[in-house]
């Protein structure tokens, strides 16, 4: 009734040496449901395929077994020849007996015992299997790039380079990211506004790219090539359609406020942009420091505004676009040390700063212009130290990672510092130097060369002497205390995930680790890919690094994004969770366990529980075919058996366990 | 069970492994020419957390001397979370297999990467020297009682009511 055909493969004779095949073709045509068995030399070869084709001719054959190598190796090529016989591709089995019969075992004799159990395991199983027909998908040729760092931005002219649509969100007024707050970039000291802004105007210029500045991605739903996201436009309270840019309100505004992007090294108004080569260049009104929007009073924007572009009335608005692919770029923010290092002086001593700070105070667009100051009083500093691994490498402090960039960023300080302070000392305290990287171990000998002193030892304390801190450590390799009477502190801060990237990930349904970074598929072999389809990494967001491999990861996501947005539909696996209505008592255990959020409880119609007839809606599991990857997690959590695998279906492993115990 | 049989003893070891690591690095296993013991019969699944606990019990009713349930390493599961469950749940499987009167020492679940054929073949040939040892299991039952095997209702129910296709 089954109508099986067995087709024992000889491999030339890497089966044959090992295994009787004869014998285990002559014991297969006695198998349950075996209607005709043969062996040959080479199954997978044309002829031997010619073989199989004209046998499910002459026999009627309805389901195959193949004993030959892994499935892993020729599984797709026997599909495809059942495809073309008009069998459906998914009735065949394969009877692994070359990788863990053949070459695994001497003895021939208990070899060719196994390779029987397998076959006879393969067509209990065989016999079991059903049609499947894989789902075409449809795919939404439009790219969402959540994120405006260097990483979004790279992925997002990519992605439009290659004629697809993309929009781009980014929840500060302006893109750009951290990258436009450095001022020189390792290992070439070239300057980073440079080099990013740019690639920032490419993005606002690009006819294929649609940049939402100022909004947030709210709700994220459906599956790869069918995502519907809300996008949250954040009130900005000056309408940007016919805004100029000129400045006007900006410079009048009466409101003042520590600037974010100086690190508080600065003032900025409460209508502003960002910094000066912001994109877009068009101000919006910090509604939490705006004296009109807090108490009504004030104005002045709105009356100095030449083309009457500030609406005190703005509200944020939710709109819903279609996309196909996701790109996660959400970056990174340095840790707060201040909260973690009291021996530091936990932000109490203000000539203690971050990296990122020194960035600002270094930076010739900075607030300082370049010149390098103590904040506390203005003076030039004459000595400073640089700590490295402040927050990284540090269990104790919450995080056992490197940030992998400081290293090199350390050493850049110091020759930046070189540069612009005439006999000027340079301490730097580490633990290891980590400079694995085009040029990287050159810049650090350089930075050696140019007079920076590394001293090996985790900074203790930093107290106050008079004017000057001190730094003191314990120098491992002298296997002394040092004390460094110290001008200006720097801390290379830890990389930590951007504020709010778990809820990003929450929305997408992808995984992050212990520290919160987004979590690749596959650490090696799929790097960019989260284990969402249709989600991509790109960036710091992933863990951290720097900006060149920021940049290959994006444009490493951006490839994967064109390669999907380039097929009209997909195939989707047919393998995949299915739902029996009657038994299913809407539990949701099932849904709990899914890692990929693709069973979401639905209702149908049935009967009050109780022994009652009245009708009622009852919840019952719904699986998503888009979502759904086959891992089977659902069937084993589900109490009643009403969920089960296509393809692996519990009485298909029952049969084949049964088969080996005949 | 005579003397002579004790010698000829060749234990039947079934081994749930999942496609994406332990399957492949049986594969491995394979491709390098290593060599283990015959005892071992691996079954394909996507996942270990696929693994029904009754699909265990259910060969141990039918025979098996052994049971391997084999995976990726926690942390490492294709599909994220698979192993985790498997992990907690086959804890557990130990002690329900005690109190059903089957030695845990039959029953082994182990963590082997795609990569790790070595560690595929030192586990097999572990498993079927300590399962050759303990002797065959007094747990199966026989077919006509099996067809009503209490630890697997409601499959078998299931299996029963498709029938044969």
């Amino acid at each position: 009734m089954s109508k099986v055909g067995v087709f024992v493969c000889h491999c030339g004779t890497n089966i044959a040496a090992a295994v009787d095949v004869v014998r285990a073709c002559e014991a297969a045509k006695s198998m349950p449901g075996v209607v005709h068995a043969a062996e040959y030399k080479y199954m997978c070869s044309e002829p031997g395929q010619q073989m199989i084709l004209d046998a499910i001719k002459e026999y009627g054959l309805k389901r195959i077994v193949i004993a030959s190598c892994s499935p892993r190796m020729h599984e797709t090529t026997f599909r495809k020849m059942l495809k073309k016989s008009g069998v459906n591709e998914y009735l065949i089995e394969i009877a692994n007996i070359r990788e863990q019969v053949a070459w695994v075992h001497d003895d021939k004799e208990k070899a060719t015992e196994k390779a029987i159990d397998l076959i006879r395991m393969a067509v209990a199983k065989v016999c079991r299997d059903e049609p499947l027909k894989s789902q075409m998908i449809p795919i939404t040729k439009r790219a969402l790039v959540i994120g405006g760092g260097i990483a979004g931005i790279q992925a997002a002219l990519d992605i439009a380079d290659a004629g697809h649509e993309v929009t781009l969100v980014e929840r500060e007024p302006s893109i750009g990211g951290r990258m436009v707050m450095l001022d020189k970039t390792f290992p070439t000291l070239d300057c980073s506004a440079c080099i990013s802004t740019p690639k920032m105007v490419d993005v606002s210029a690009h006819p294929n790219i649609r940049l939402l500045a100022y909004s947030e991605v709210a709700k994220v739903e459906g599956y790869i090539g069918n995502f519907t996201v809300t996008i949250r436009q954040k009130a900005r309270y000056v309408n940007h359609d016919i805004c100029t840019g000129c400045g006007a309100c900006s410079e009048k505004c009466p409101a003042k406020v520590p600037s974010a992007f100086n690190k508080g090294l600065s003032k900025r108004p409460a209508i502003y942009t960002l910094f000066p080569q912001a994109v877009p260049a068009k101000p919006v009104i910090d509604k939490d420091s705006c004296i009109k929007l807090k108490s009504g009073k004030c104005g002045v924007c709105e009356k100095i505004c030449p083309l009457g572009c500030i609406n005190y009335e703005d509200e944020d608005m939710e709109f819903t676009e279609d996309f196909g692919a996701i790109v996660t770029a959400t970056g990174y923010q340095t840790a707060d040390w201040a909260q973690m290092y009291d021996e530091y002086g936990a932000g109490r001593f203000p000539d203690v700063i971050d990296g990122l700070t020194f960035e600002r105070l270094v930076n010739a667009s900075g607030p300082t212009e370049g010149h390098i100051v103590r904040p506390s009083d203005g003076t030039e500093p004459k000595t400073i130290s640089i700590i490295k691994c402040v927050g990284s490498r540090d269990p104790k402090k919450g995080r056992a990672y490197c940030s992998r960039a400081c290293c090199m960023y350390a050493a850049k300080h110091a020759r930046q510092i070189f540069g612009k302070i005439e006999g000027v000392r340079v301490f730097i305290f580490y633990i290891d130097v980590r400079t694995p990287g085009k040029g990287y171990e050159e810049f650090y000998d350089k930075t050696r060369e140019d007079g920076a002193i590394y001293v090996r030892g985790r900074v203790s304390r930093i107290y106050k002497e008079g004017d000057t801190l001190i730094c003191q450590a314990e120098d491992s390799l002298l296997g002394k205390q040092v004390r460094v009477k110290s001008d200006l502190v720097i801390l290379e801060t830890a990389m930590e995930p951007a504020e709010g990237s778990a809820s990003v990930a929450g929305m997408l349904g992808a995984a992050v680790d212990g520290d919160g970074w987004l979590t690749e598929a596959h650490p090696k072999l799929r790097p960019v890919e989260t284990q969402v389809g249709g989600v991509f990494l790109a960036g710091v967001c992933q863990g951290p690094k720097d900006i060149p491999d920021t940049v290959s990861q994006a444009s490493a996501a951006a490839a994967k994004v064109i390669g999907l947005l380039n097929k009209n539909e997909m195939e989707s696996s047919p393998m995949i969770a299915s739902v029996e209505a009657d038994k299913c008592s809407g539990c949701s255990a099932c849904e709990a366990i899914c890692p990929y959020k693709a069973i979401t409880m639905g209702e149908q119609p049935g009967r009050e529980a109780g022994g009652n007839s009245k009708k009622v809606m009852r919840p019952i599991a719904v699986v998503n075919a888009g979502l759904c990857q086959g891992c089977g997690a659902c069937t084993v959590a589900c109490r009643t058996g009403a969920i089960d695998l296509l393809g692996y279906r519990n009485r298909q492993i029952l049969e084949e366990v049964d088969a080996l115990w005949v | 069970m005579g003397i002579n049989e004790a010698t000829t003893y060749e234990p039947k070891i079934l081994a749930f492994c999942c496609n994406w690591c332990t399957y492949t690095g049986a594969d491995l296993a394979g491709l390098n020419r290593m060599k283990y013991p015959a005892n071992v019969r691996v079954v394909r699944v996507p996942c270990s957390g696929r693994v029904n606990p009754q699909f265990i019990l259910r060969a141990f009713a039918r025979g098996a001397d052994g049971v391997m349930v084999c995976g990726c390493h926690p942390g490492d599961c294709h599909y994220t979370t698979g192993n985790y469950f498997t992990r907690r749940r086959f804890m557990l499987m130990k002690k329900v297999l005690e109190f059903n009167g089957i030695e845990p020492q039959r029953f082994h679940a182990r963590w082997i990467s795609g990569s790790e054929a070595a560690k595929f073949r030192d586990a097999v040939t572990e498993v079927a020297q300590v399962v050759k040892a303990l002797g065959p299991a007094a747990t199966k039952v026989t077919t006509q009682a099996s067809s009503k095997a209490p630890a697997s209702a409601d499959i078998e129910s299931s299996v029963q009511k498709e029938g044969a296709l």
